[in-house]
C-alpha cells in the first residue's frame, strides 16, 4: 500500500497535497482498494465554497456510492476533468492522475489538523 | 442456389446445447416482412394510417421493430431463458431480496380467466369479485402486519416507500409541523435514503452499536422538533432483530415522527411479530419477498402499504370497501379516503399480483405463514453454523432469516474477495449471495436460503461454500478469480459496463 510521506490525510481517506494556500485533494490507495473499480466520479462545483468536513464530491464503485469530504474549507479553483470519461484513474493512480480538485483555503491553519502519513496508517491498520 | 446468410434473419439452433455461442439481439434475427402473427383469416381489413390519422399524430421515419417469425422468436427467448439461472432452477440465496420459489398454484389463480380477462375500466357491479379480492388481501395483509388499512397501488417495494414517505408529509403538515428530516440507519437498504430524498425530506443516519443494532445513545443526540419520521427494517440488514424497538418507536413518538416499517425482512417475522406491535405506524410489504409473487424482471411488483387508522384517511384511492345496500345485501364499492395523498399508480396497482399473493396466504393458512417463517430463520441458521468454520459472521451468533458472512479475513490471508467466493458459487451451480452489502460489514457476503430449500440443498451449498474457501486456503485466489468456468458466460465485466455502458440496440450503418 502506498502512503506517501509528504502529503496529510483525512480519517474520511482523502490526501491533501498542500502548496502554499493552495489543497490538492484525492483519495487514498487504501480507499481505492477498498472501492474496488471506480465507475463514476462526481466533480466537485467549480468555484463553490465548502467548509471542511461538507460532503463537496460522490465517487461511485462497482460497490457502492461514497462521499467526498472537504479535507479543509476552500473554494473550488480546479477541478480533474480527466476522471469524468476515466474515473478508473482513481483506481490506477490515486496520488497522481487521479487527483480530484484544487481547493484555494479560506483558512491554511486548518490544514495543521490534518493527518500525518504515520498517524493515518495507525488509522487503517 | 442461393445461400441464405446466418445474419440476415433466425437459425433454429442452439449449439452446444446450453451454449456458449453469442445468442443475437432479437434486432440482429431480423429480416423485413417476416412476422409473428397474422390477421389473413380474421376478417379484419387494415387500414392506413395515412387516411386515417391526422397528419400530425404520422412518424416521420418507420418505428424500428424487429421483425421475426414466431419460430424464431421462441427459440431466442428459449435460448436465453436456458442459459438463465432462475428460482425454478435451483436455489437462490441472494441475500435481502428473498428470493424463494414461486409456487405454480398461484400462476394458475393468476391466469384464471375471471381474473385476468376484466379491463380495470369495468364498472365495479361487474367486477364485484375483484373488489373482494382486492378487499380480502388488504384484512389479511393489515392482519399479518398488525395495521388498519392498506392500498395495493403501489408498483413495488421502492414506490411503497415513497408512498409511505408522502403520507408521512401529508400527515405532518396536517397537524402544522415542518418537519423535514427522516431518520434511517447505517445498516440501511439503498433505497431508503432515496425515497427520502425524492419524497422531499432530508436523510438523517443513526449509527449501529457494536451488536449491529441501532445504537440508542446516537439516536437521542438526533432527535428533535424537525424529526418527520424514522425508516427501520426489522430485522435488520444484518439479519438481526431490532430487540430494543418498542424504545425506539416511543422515542420517535415523542418528538413527533412517524416510525416507517420497511418490510424487505418481513418474511422473518410473519406469524411471529408484527410490525404494528413493535410501534411501527406505516408498514411496505413487497409481496414477491413474502408471499412468494415473481420477483422483479418476472414481475410486475407489487408493494402494498399499510398504516394505522389514524393514518387511514391519507392512503392513496380508490379503494375497495363493503357497504350494506337498501335489500341488506353486502356490495363492495371503490371510494376514495377523504384526506389521500392521490394515486401512486394507474387503476388498482398490478392486481394480478395481488391474486397471487392472496392465493399464498390462503394455502398456507395462519399457522402455515407462521412456518414459513420459522423454517426461514432455521435454514438461515443451519446454514450460517454449517459454513462458520471458514467465514466468520462479525455480528451475532444468532440470526433471523438471513446472515451477514465476512471474507474479510479469507481476503487477508489468500488475496481472494467476496466477488471471487460469489462468481465461484456460480461455477458450482447456484446462485450467488449478495456482496459488499450492508456497507457496515467488510468484505460482506449476504446469504439467504429462504424456507424453501430442503436440509439437501443446503447442505450441498454449504459444501460448496466450504470447497471454495479451502482452494482459496490451499492454492490463493487465483483459481477463484478465474470463475465461473461452468457458465454459459464467464466474468462480465462489470466495471466496464458500468463506465461505458451502452443502454440500446443502434443497427451498425446508423
Amino acid at each position: 500500500m502506498e502512503l506517501p510521506s509528504e502529503l496529510r490525510y483525512t480519517k474520511d481517506h482523502e490526501w491533501v497535497s498542500i502548496e502554499g494556500n493552495h489543497a490538492k485533494v484525492g483519495i487514498t490507495d487504501y480507499a481505492q482498494d477498498a472501492l474496488g473499480d471506480i465507475v463514476f466520479v462526481q466533480l466537485p462545483t467549480l468555484d463553490g465554497s465548502v467548509s471542511a468536513g461538507e460532503s463537496f464530491a460522490e465517487v461511485e464503485s462497482t460497490k457502492s456510492v461514497s462521499d467526498i469530504y472537504a479535507p479543509v474549507p476552500g473554494r473550488v479553483i480546479e477541478i480533474n476533468s480527466e476522471l469524468v470519461d476515466s474515473p478508473e484513474l482513481l483506481n490506477t493512480s490515486p496520488y497522481e492522475r487521479g487527483w480530484i480538485c484544487v481547493l484555494e483555503m479560506s483558512d491554511p491553519a486548518a490544514a495543521g489538523e490534518l493527518l500525518t502519513a504515520d498517524s493515518y496508517l495507525g488509522l487503517i491498520s | 442456389m442461393k445461400r441464405f446468410e446466418e445474419n440476415a434473419g433466425g437459425v433454429a439452433k442452439s449449439s452446444p446445447l446450453v451454449g456458449r455461442s453469442a445468442e443475437p439481439t432479437i434486432f440482429e434475427l431480423s429480416s423485413p416482412g417476416r412476422s409473428a402473427s397474422s390477421f389473413r383469416t380474421t376478417g379484419i381489413t387494415p387500414i392506413n394510417p395515412e387516411e386515417n390519422l391526422p397528419k400530425g399524430l404520422l412518424r416521420d421515419e418507420p418505428l424500428e421493430l424487429p421483425e421475426v417469425s414466431e419460430r424464431d422468436l421462441v427459440g431466442h427467448y428459449t435460448r436465453l431463458a436456458s442459459r438463465q439461472y432462475s428460482v425454478d432452477l435451483g436455489a437462490y440465496p441472494l441475500g435481502s431480496c428473498t428470493m424463494k420459489y414461486n409456487p405454480k398454484f398461484a400462476d394458475y389463480v393468476a391466469s384464471m380467466s375471471g381474473l385476468s380477462d376484466v379491463h380495470p375500466y369495468s364498472p365495479a357491479a361487474l367486477t364485484q369479485g375483484w373488489l373482494e379480492l382486492i378487499a380480502d388481501a388488504e384484512e389479511y395483509l393489515c392482519e399479518v402486519t398488525g395495521m388498519a388499512a392498506a392500498t395495493f397501488q403501489p408498483a413495488a417495494g421502492a414506490a411503497g416507500e415513497l408512498t409511505g414517505l408522502l403520507i408521512i408529509g401529508a400527515y405532518q403538515r396536517q397537524v402544522g409541523s415542518k418537519a423535514r428530516k427522516i431518520i434511517i440507519p447505517d445498516s440501511a437498504h439503498g433505497t431508503n435514503p432515496a425515497s427520502v430524498t425524492l419524497g422531499g425530506f432530508e436523510v438523517v443516519t443513526v449509527p449501529s452499536d457494536s451488536r449491529g443494532l441501532v445504537d440508542t445513545a446516537e439516536l437521542a443526540k438526533v432527535l428533535d422538533s424537525d424529526i418527520a419520521g424514522m425508516m427501520m427494517t426489522n430485522p435488520n440488514t444484518l439479519g438481526l432483530f431490532e430487540i430494543e424497538i418498542a424504545e425506539i418507536a416511543a422515542m420517535v413518538h415523542e418528538v413527533g415522527g412517524l416510525m416507517y416499517y420497511d418490510g424487505a425482512n418481513l418474511n422473518a417475522v410473519l406469524g411471529v411479530s408484527r410490525p404494528g406491535d413493535m410501534g411501527f405506524d406505516i408498514v411496505h410489504s413487497n409481496l414477491h419477498k413474502t408471499f412468494a409473487t415473481p420477483h422483479g424482471g418476472g414481475g410486475p411488483g407489487s408493494g402494498p402499504v399499510a398504516v394505522t387508522e389514524r393514518l387511514a384517511p391519507f392512503l392513496p384511492g380508490p379503494r375497495p370497501r363493503r357497504v350494506t345496500g337498501t335489500d341488506g345485501c353486502d356490495t363492495l364499492e371503490w371510494f376514495v379516503p377523504e384526506c389521500s395523498i392521490g394515486r401512486v399508480h394507474s387503476n388498482h396497482g398490478n392486481t394480478v399480483v395481488v391474486a397471487r399473493a392472496l392465493a399464498y396466504m390462503l394455502y398456507n393458512g395462519s399457522d402455515g405463514m407462521r412456518r414459513v417463517s420459522d423454517i426461514a430463520v432455521l435454514n438461515a441458521n443451519w446454514l450460517r453454523k454449517a459454513i462458520s468454520s471458514s467465514y466468520e459472521v462479525p455480528f451475532g451468533n444468532l440470526c433471523m432469516h438471513e446472515f451477514v458472512a465476512s471474507a474479510a479475513s479469507i481476503r487477508k490471508k489468500t488475496g481472494a474477495k467476496a466477488l471471487d467466493i460469489a462468481k465461484s458459487l456460480l461455477g458450482e451451480g447456484f446462485h450467488a449471495p449478495t456482496v459488499y452489502f450492508p456497507l457496515v460489514v467488510e468484505e460482506a457476503l449476504m446469504l439467504e436460503p429462504t424456507e424453501t430449500e430442503s436440509p439437501q440443498t443446503l447442505q450441498a451449498l454449504a459444501d460448496a461454500l466450504l470447497k471454495i474457501a479451502s482452494i482459496a486456503e490451499n492454492e490463493g485466489s487465483a483459481p477463484l478469480q478465474m470463475q465461473p468456468t461452468s457458465t454459459p458466460v464467464r466474468r462480465l465485466d462489470e466495471a466496464g459496463a458500468a463506465r461505458h455502458p451502452i443502454l440500446s440496440y443502434r443497427p451498425e450503418s446508423s
